[in-house]
C-alpha cells in the first residue's frame, strides 16, 4: 500500500516521507499549519506556497521548509506528488500522491463552502481517499454563511447600542481571519485582537488577504474605553484576566461545534455563531462521492458512523485512528499563545 | 408560538438574570393573557403529563429525515438531547405558522394524550412541517414535558410582579399550589385587587444557601439559632377555616399522603401555618430516608405501610399565628410563639418541635456539628435569631451546614457523555477501589469538576479508551479522585458489597499514583463505623 498508519503518522514507504505526522520525522508534507496537523520537531516541511508566511510563524524561524505551488508537482523518489487547495484556512492542501498508476489524496481539513481568505476546495479525482470526519453526523448542516454573519452583525449592533463590547472567540488562525473578512463591509468602527490573533492576521494581510483593519486590544492605553467595539479573541482566553480591560461584554463564539445548545452553554457565552470550516454531513458525502474514490479511509471525528453509513452504501471504507484531533482541542493555552496578550 | 420561541432563545442566549428577567417582562407586558398564562406554566416548570412515547417520536423522525436508527443513536450520543436532536435532524419546514402559543398548546399538545397513534403522528409531522429552528426545538421540548430554560420560579414571579406593578410576594403567593393556566387565571394572577390569596395556599418557603467561609464569618455565635437538618420532606402544614392542608415544597398538595400529620393539624387553632419536615420516626428516632420513600407516591396507604413506617412533623417555624402573617418578625420571636403552640397542642406526638442545638460559641456549635450523625441528622441549620423569614433562596439569615464524613481517594474506570450542557461531554464516571490488586467499582458521581476540568478529561477520555459499551467508554485506570459521600450503607445487590448515597467529585488528585487509591477494607471500616 501507498500509504500505511504508523505510530509516527500517516507513512508513505515509496517516496519515503509523513503527512502531518504527530513525532518528528524527516520528511514531513504538511497539509495545513493547525497545530496538530503541523507539528513541530521535524528535519525537513513540504508545504503549500499560499500558506507560507502563517507556517512560518507557526514552525518558528529555524524551520526547513519548502514550498510547492498548487498543482505544481515535485518527485519524491519517484513518488509524485502535488497539492491542491482543501479550502480550510490560508494554504491549506489535499495532498495528492501518485505512484504506479494508483492515485491517493489526503484531504487534510477541507470546507466546500466560499471563504474569502482561501483558495477554494478542488474536487480531486483518486482511487483511495483519506477524509476527515470532524462534523460527520446529519446533525451538522450548515446555514448559509450570510445569515450567521448577518446575526453577526445584529448582535455588535445590540451590544454597541447598549455600550457593551462584543468579544467574539475563534481560532486564532483562520476562523479569526474569516470572521474578519466576513465583516468587511459591516463598518462597526474599530476592531482589537487578541496578540495571538493580531500576529496571524499580519501574516494573513502580507500574503495578500483583504481583511478589515485591526489593532492589538493590549497596545491601547490603560483605561481605554472598549464600549461598542468588536474584539476577536482565541477561545483560551475566555476567563483570563486579559478580559479584563474590556468591561461588561457580551461573548460569542464562532465555531461549528455551536451547532449544538449544549456546546454553547458549556462555554458560557450569550451566543453561538455556527460557522465552520469543516465540510457539514450533506457536503462530505457528496464530496467523497464527487472524488469517485473506490476506498476511503475516514480519519479524526466521527469516524465510525461515517464509515458504517459509507459501507452501508456500497463504498468500501475504513476507519483510521490518528492524533489529528482538530483545532478545538489543540488551541489550549499552551498551543494558542505564542504571543503573551 | 413564534414570540415565545423569541423569548426563549432571549433567554437562552444570555447568562445575565437581569437580560432574562427583562426579556420576560416585556414578554409579559405585550402578551395576550392565554398566552402569557401558558408561558407561566412553562417558564415555571409545568409540564403535561406524558403526551407521546418519545420512541415514537424518535421513530417518526428518523422516517422523516431518512436516517437507520443506528445513525439516529449517534447523533442523540453527540447532541445529548432528544428534542434538539429531532429538531436538527428533520428536513427545513415548507410552511411558516402564525398561530399563537395557547392555540398550538390546547389544540396540538394537549389533544395529543388522548389521540390514536395514528392520529398523534400525522398531528406532530404537521407540525414539525410548519415549525423550523428555535420554534421546532421549544415545540418539542413541550411535547416531551422536558421544557426547561434557565430561568427559576422565583424569576419568573419577578418579571411578572414588574410587568404587572404587583408585589412579588403576592404574585408568588398566588402561584403556589396548583396554578392552572388559563387567560383568566393569568388576569387573577396579576389582579391589582391583593386580598384574595386562595385560603389553602401555603407561604413561599424561604430556602438556605450551603455555609460558605467560615463560621466566625457569621459573627458571635450567640446570635444565631442552631438547630439539627432533617433528612425529611420540606413542609407547610396549614390550619385555616376549621381545614388542613399539607403543602410538600415542590408546591404539591400531600395532605392525603400523610394523613397522620392532617389529624394532628386538627389541634392547631384556626389562623396557624407551621414550616417544618416531614420525617419517618419511631420510637423517637429517624428511620433512613429510603423508608418514607416506600410513602412517597403511593396513593392508597395500607395499614402495613402505616404501621411499619409512622411519620410526624418536625416543625421548626411559625408563619401565622391566629391568621396573622409572622414572617417579617424575628426568627427568635417566632421560635417562641412555636414552642407554646406545639407545647399546647398535644397532637398524639405527630407534631414534634425541632429541638435547639445549644452552642455558646462556635467551638461548641462545630462540637456539635460532629455528633449529627449519632442524631441521625444531616448537618446543622444556623438561623439568626433576628432573621425574618423571606422569600425563595436568600443569603445571609439562614445557612445549611451538611456533614461530609466519609471521603475516598477513586480510581476514575469508565465514563459516560453527559446530557443537557454536557452532551457530548465526558461527564458521567465511574469510580473504583482496589481488592486484591483488582479495581472494584464503588459509586458514580458526575458533580465537583470544573468546565476546564472536565474538558480536559473529556479529552484525555477519548484517547485513553480500552474498549466502549454503548455509550460507556472503559478507560485506563489512570487518574484519581477525592469523593464524598452522604452515607454508606452494606447492599448485596453491588458487586463491592457496599451502597453509597450522594457520591460526589471533591477534586481531582492529580498528586496521586493510581496504586495509593484506597481498598475495599478501608470502605468497609468506614461502614461499620457509619452503621
Amino acid at each position: 500500500m501507498l500509504l500505511s498508519v504508523t505510530d509516527r503518522g500517516l507513512y508513505c514507504e515509496a517516496g519515503d516521507f509523513y503527512i502531518d505526522p504527530w513525532q518528528p520525522v524527516d520528511r514531513a508534507v504538511i497539509t495545513h499549519a493547525h497545530g496538530d496537523h503541523a507539528r513541530w520537531g521535524s528535519r525537513h516541511y513540504l508545504a503549500s506556497a499560499e500558506g507560507s508566511r502563517v507556517l512560518r510563524t507557526r514552525l518558528g524561524a529555524d524551520a526547513s521548509i519548502e514550498y510547492l505551488e498548487f498543482k505544481q508537482i515535485i518527485s519524491l523518489n519517484g513518488v509524485r506528488v502535488s497539492l491542491y487547495p482543501a479550502g480550510h484556512i490560508l494554504g491549506s492542501a489535499q495532498i495528492r500522491i501518485e505512484h504506479g498508476g494508483e492515485v491517493w489524496v489526503v484531504s487534510g481539513d477541507y470546507k466546500v463552502d466560499p471563504d474569502p481568505t482561501c483558495t477554494p476546495f478542488e474536487i480531486v479525482p483518486c482511487h483511495i481517499f483519506i477524509t476527515e470526519s470532524t462534523f460527520g453526523l446529519p446533525v451538522y448542516r450548515w446555514r448559509p454563511q450570510s445569515e450567521v454573519f448577518a446575526e453577526m452583525k445584529e448582535w455588535w449592533s445590540a451590544n454597541a447600542a447598549a455600550g457593551r463590547a462584543s468579544i467574539i472567540y475563534a481560532y486564532a488562525l483562520g476562523k479569526a481571519q474569516r470572521v474578519l473578512a466576513g465583516l468587511i463591509d459591516a463598518d462597526i468602527g474599530p476592531i482589537y485582537t487578541h496578540g495571538a490573533v493580531e500576529r496571524l492576521t499580519r501574516d494573513y494581510r502580507e500574503s495578500g488577504i483583504a481583511l478589515p483593519p485591526t489593532q492589538h486590544a493590549s497596545e491601547m492605553p490603560r483605561g481605554h474605553d472598549f464600549g461598542g467595539s468588536l474584539i476577536v479573541a482565541p477561545p483560551s482566553a475566555a476567563g483570563s484576566t486579559w478580559l479584563r480591560r474590556f468591561g461588561a461584554a457580551s461573548p460569542a463564539f464562532a465555531s461549528g461545534w455551536m451547532q449544538i445548545r449544549g456546546a454553547r452553554r458549556r462555554r458560557s457565552v450569550d451566543r453561538g455563531f455556527v460557522l465552520s470550516d469543516h465540510v457539514d454531513w450533506p457536503a462530505l458525502l457528496s464530496t467523497i462521492e464527487a472524488t469517485g474514490a473506490e476506498r476511503v479511509w475516514v480519519t479524526h471525528g466521527f469516524r465510525e458512523p461515517v464509515v458504517r453509513w459509507l459501507v452501508d452504501h456500497g463504498i468500501d471504507a475504513l476507519s483510521i485512528a490518528s492524533h489529528w484531533e482538530g483545532e478545538e482541542e489543540v488551541e489550549s493555552p499552551a498551543a494558542g499563545e505564542e504571543i503573551v496578550a | 408560538m413564534k414570540r415565545f420561541a423569541q423569548l426563549f432563545a432571549e433567554i437562552d442566549r444570555t447568562t445575565r438574570t437581569n437580560d432574562k428577567v427583562d426579556a420576560m417582562t416585556s414578554y409579559f407586558a405585550e402578551a395576550d393573557a392565554a398566552d402569557a398564562a401558558w408561558a407561566v406554566y412553562f417558564l415555571s416548570g409545568g409540564r403535561p403529563k406524558r403526551l407521546v412515547p418519545v420512541r415514537r417520536l424518535s421513530s417518526w423522525a428518523m422516517e422523516i429525515a431518512a436516517i437507520p436508527e443506528w445513525l439516529f443513536d449517534e447523533c442523540y450520543d453527540a447532541v445529548g438531547d432528544l428534542a434538539e436532536t429531532i429538531s436538527l435532524l428533520l428536513p427545513p419546514a415548507t410552511s411558516c405558522s402564525e398561530r399563537p402559543l395557547h392555540e398550538w398548546i390546547e389544540q396540538r399538545v394537549l389533544p395529543l394524550a388522548k389521540q390514536s397513534e395514528e392520529a398523534q403522528r400525522e398531528s406532530i409531522r404537521e407540525s414539525w412541517s410548519a415549525l423550523d429552528g428555535v420554534e421546532r426545538f421549544v415545540w418539542n421540548k413541550l411535547i416531551t414535558g422536558g421544557f426547561r430554560v434557565g430561568v427559576s420560579h422565583q424569576l419568573v414571579v419577578r418579571a411578572l410582579a414588574r410587568a404587572s406593578g404587583i408585589d412579588e410576594g403576592t404574585i408568588a403567593h398566588r402561584l403556589t399550589g396548583h396554578w392552572k393556566p388559563s387567560a383568566d387565571s393569568y388576569r387573577a394572577l396579576i389582579e391589582p385587587d391583593t386580598r384574595d390569596a386562595d385560603r389553602s395556599r401555603p407561604y413561599p418557603f424561604f430556602l438556605a444557601y450551603a455555609l460558605e467561609g467560615s463560621l466566625e464569618e457569621l459573627g458571635p455565635a450567640l446570635e444565631w439559632q442552631l438547630e439539627w437538618k432533617w433528612d425529611g420532606i420540606r413542609s407547610q402544614l396549614i390550619r385555616r377555616d376549621g381545614k388542613s392542608y399539607l403543602w410538600s415544597r415542590g408546591d404539591e398538595l400531600v395532605t392525603d399522603r400523610f394523613p397522620e400529620i392532617a389529624a394532628a393539624a386538627e389541634f392547631l387553632p384556626d389562623g396557624t401555618v407551621l414550616d417544618g419536615e416531614i420525617m419517618p420516626w419511631a420510637n423517637g428516632a429517624p428511620l433512613p430516608f429510603a423508608q418514607l420513600q416506600r410513602r412517597i407516591g403511593r396513593t392508597k396507604l395500607s395499614p402495613k405501610i402505616l404501621a411499619e413506617v409512622p411519620v410526624v412533623l418536625i416543625a421548626y417555624d411559625l408563619l401565622e399565628l391566629e391568621g396573622r402573617d409572622l414572617r417579617t418578625e424575628p426568627m427568635s420571636v417566632r421560635r417562641a410563639a412555636l414552642a407554646t403552640l406545639v407545647g399546647n397542642a398535644r397532637a398524639e406526638s405527630r407534631l414534634l418541635l425541632s429541638p435547639v442545638v445549644e452552642a455558646q460559641s462556635w467551638d461548641q456549635a462545630r462540637a456539635a456539628h460532629a455528633r449529627s450523625r449519632e442524631q441521625l441528622a444531616e448537618g446543622l441549620m444556623l438561623k439568626r435569631l433576628d432573621s425574618a423569614y423571606g422569600v425563595g433562596r436568600r443569603k445571609g439569615g439562614w445557612w445549611k451546614w451538611k456533614v461530609q464524613t466519609v471521603r475516598v481517594d477513586a480510581v476514575m474506570v469508565y465514563a459516560q457523555a453527559g446530557h443537557g450542557r454536557r452532551a457530548s461531554l465526558h461527564t458521567d464516571y465511574t469510580f473504583a477501589v482496589w481488592r486484591d490488586g483488582v479495581l472494584v467499582p464503588i459509586a458514580k458521581a458526575y458533580s465537583g469538576l470544573t468546565d476546564v476540568e472536565i474538558r480536559e478529561l473529556d479529552a484525555w477520555i477519548r484517547r485513553n479508551t480500552i474498549e466502549k459499551f454503548g455509550p460507556v467508554r472503559h478507560v485506563h485506570p489512570v487518574h484519581v479522585f477525592e469523593l464524598a459521600f452522604e452515607g454508606i450503607q452494606a447492599s448485596p445487590r453491588h458487586k463491592s458489597g457496599i451502597a453509597v448515597r450522594f457520591p460526589r467529585i471533591l477534586r481531582w488528585r492529580k498528586d496521586k499514583p493510581v496504586a495509593e487509591a484506597d481498598t475495599l477494607d478501608t470502605l468497609h471500616t468506614l461502614l461499620k463505623e457509619h452503621s
